[in-house]
């Protein structure tokens, strides 16, 4: 019945997309195909209304829509200018391949610039003052404030990440094992971090932790840590304690004869973990576990308070020099929808690998 | 070869059930035994004492002179020479078929690959599954899963294999194919342990039947004896019922 209403229904394509979707149960509210496409446009005259009325907002309080002005903050061209450190003299101006090597002599010593052709207007032997120009010219392509926070969050995201499922392995198998004294760690661990606020947790690990550890490391003559590694130490420390959870639940929920197959052949404990156990509960938590990173990648926008300059921190100060707040924090808030939808389509790509078997 | 000395095992939840009581019983090298009994009766429980996947209260399970509740004895040594074949099959659903049979192989008995592959090939064969060797246990039947488990226990050269109702949770048809194996495997001088209600097997092979009710050995002896003459009511009672 369901095949002779694709066929002979005009929105054929419609009801198979309707199909699809349903696979939590084969029960289906039949429903004509006009009330179908009126329903989908519905979704599009909401998504209209909302960015319109935006739009209509900020034009009713004068603001300048200046999208042009954003590229900026990826990519710039930048200048290059180069000034006099003292009083003195041009010594020569001598031809250097297609550049010129201007030689000037002042107080503060001798230098020799390289500088393209025509960006300097000198002759041998013109005297120069502190702070004059000697040359000005165009450099390569920069990247800009917003590209350099983009990569720093997806650089504290992919490390913590990997940290993070660490941690929760080693936490998950801790805390289903009989051990008190890892199973009462795992406990301990996964309760104390998940009753703190991460920002307060970030604040401890940098005011305190870093304090402490930054003096002891200088004290044995290692340079000490940046501000960025004790951000990815909270963050990783923060995920793993959920994914310890995760990978319990994830553990418990396989088949305890599958233990018993593997303790049967002589396996000890740990090779009936790692090779029966973990495989078949990862692919099993792997949709939890991709909710949990994506997590992460919004939760790194806090360590813009340990003046770690991700997307975030990077967006308001794009923002204090531009005054471009619009553009700036919706531009934000698009490029972390990016990359934690490009994250979700990875693991639903995982996901449909792993479910073939 | 296994040794039962007077063991005790209570179940506490869901409530308090006498599994085991006083269980004692010997098991030679060679031996085919079948365990018998209603539901309940504590004939699962007595065969997953032998390696010590239930510990028993009181009591001691020697195993070739090695005492298996003794704290001391590395009791993995121990069960990898024993096999195990559950009623729910426990393939490893993340391995192939040959990766099932290969696998504590290579943990257990550290065989080398050439070794260990030569060994599924030929244990596959054995129990005329080869052709499936690189499926998933998913897309096989009941009856060729459960030769794949037993295929996957005897590839670790047991010297005696326990059989906890293999052919239970198989279809009418596909129960033939397994006890078909089982019955060569017999026949090859085997020492075997199954629990199972497949009268016909217990006739053909077993050496020795035990009958148990309420975590007690109420009767043992050979199938013959056993089938025509039980001495016990209890006995009498269960075999009118189900055959």
């Amino acid at each position: 019945m369901n095949q002779g209403r694709q066929k002979t229904s005009s929105a054929g394509l419609f009801s198979k997309a309707i199909n699809m979707e349903q696979n939590v149960s084969n029960i289906k509210r039949l429903s004509s195909p006009i009330a179908y496409i009126l329903s989908v446009c519905g979704f599009f005259v909401l998504l209209f209304m909302v960015i319109g009325s935006v739009y209509y907002a900020t034009v009713a309080v004068d603001y300048q829509w200046r999208w042009f002005k954003v590229p900026k903050y990826f990519m710039y061209k930048s200048t290059i200018t180069l000034y006099a450190e003292g009083f003195g003299e041009i010594d020569t101006i001598a031809a250097n391949k297609d550049k010129y090597d201007i030689t000037v002599t002042t107080d503060a010593g001798e230098r020799t610039y390289t500088v393209p052709e025509g960006t300097f207007d000198w002759t041998e032997g013109d005297m120069v003052s502190p702070g004059d120009i000697i040359a000005s010219y165009e450099g390569g392509w920069q990247p800009g404030i917003l590209a350099k926070g983009l990569w720093v969050t997806l650089k504290i995201s992919f490390i913590a990440t990997i940290f993070g499922i660490l941690l929760g392995i080693i936490g998950g198998v801790a805390r289903v094992s009989n051990t008190p004294v890892l199973k009462w760690s795992a406990m301990a661990y996964v309760e104390v971090i998940r009753g703190s606020p991460l920002l307060v947790q970030i604040m401890i690990f940098y005011f305190v932790l870093g304090t402490t550890m930054n003096k002891i490391l200088m004290m044995n003559g290692i340079p000490k840590l940046d501000a960025e590694w004790y951000g990815i130490m909270a963050l990783s420390v923060f995920t793993g304690a959920y994914v310890v959870e995760i990978v319990r639940a994830g553990i418990e929920a396989i088949h305890p004869g599958q233990v018993e197959a593997a303790r049967s052949s002589g396996m000890t404990y740990f090779q009936c973990m790692f090779h029966i156990i973990l495989p078949q509960a990862l692919k099993t938590i792997l949709p939890p576990l991709a909710g949990q990173f994506i997590n992460l990648i919004k939760d790194s926008s806090l360590l813009g308070m340990i003046s770690i300059r991700e997307l975030t921190k990077a967006t308001r100060e794009g923002i204090t020099t531009s005054l471009q707040t619009f553009e700036l924090w919706i531009l934000c808030a698009i490029l972390y929808l990016l990359m934690t939808f490009t994250l979700s389509m990875c693991v639903q790509y995982l996901e449909r690998r792993t479910a073939t078997k | 070869m296994i040794d039962v000395i007077s063991i005790y095992k209570t179940f506490y939840v869901p409530h308090e059930v006498k599994a085991l009581v006083d269980v004692s019983n010997k098991i030679e090298a060679g031996e085919v035994v079948v365990v018998i009994g209603p539901s309940g009766s504590g004939k699962s429980t007595f065969l997953r004492c032998l390696n010590r996947l239930e510990t028993a209260e009181s009591g001691k399970i020697l195993v070739d002179g090695v005492d298996i509740f003794d704290p001391k004895t590395n009791i993995n040594t121990v069960r990898a020479e024993m096999g195990m074949v559950f009623q729910s099959f426990n393939l490893y659903p993340h391995l192939t078929v040959q990766g099932n049979v290969n696998l504590a192989q290579k943990l257990v008995r550290k065989r080398p690959k050439k070794e260990r592959e030569e060994k599924t090939r030929m244990l596959l064969e054995k129990v005329g599954i080869s052709a499936k060797a690189k499926a998933w246990p998913s897309n096989l039947s009941g009856g060729q899963q459960q030769r794949v488990a037993i295929a996957r226990a005897l590839a670790m050269d047991p010297k005696i294999m326990l059989f906890d109702e293999p052919t239970s949770a198989l279809d009418p048809e596909m129960i033939g194919e397994v006890l078909e194996v089982m019955k060569t495997l017999a026949k090859e001088g085997m020492t075997m342990v199954c629990v199972t209600h497949e009268m016909g097997f217990a006739r053909e092979v077993a050496d020795r039947v035990i009958f148990m009710d309420e975590g007690m050995i109420v009767e043992e002896g050979t199938p013959e004896k056993f089938y025509k003459n039980p001495s016990h009511d209890r006995t009498k009672l269960f075999l009118k019922q189900i055959l």
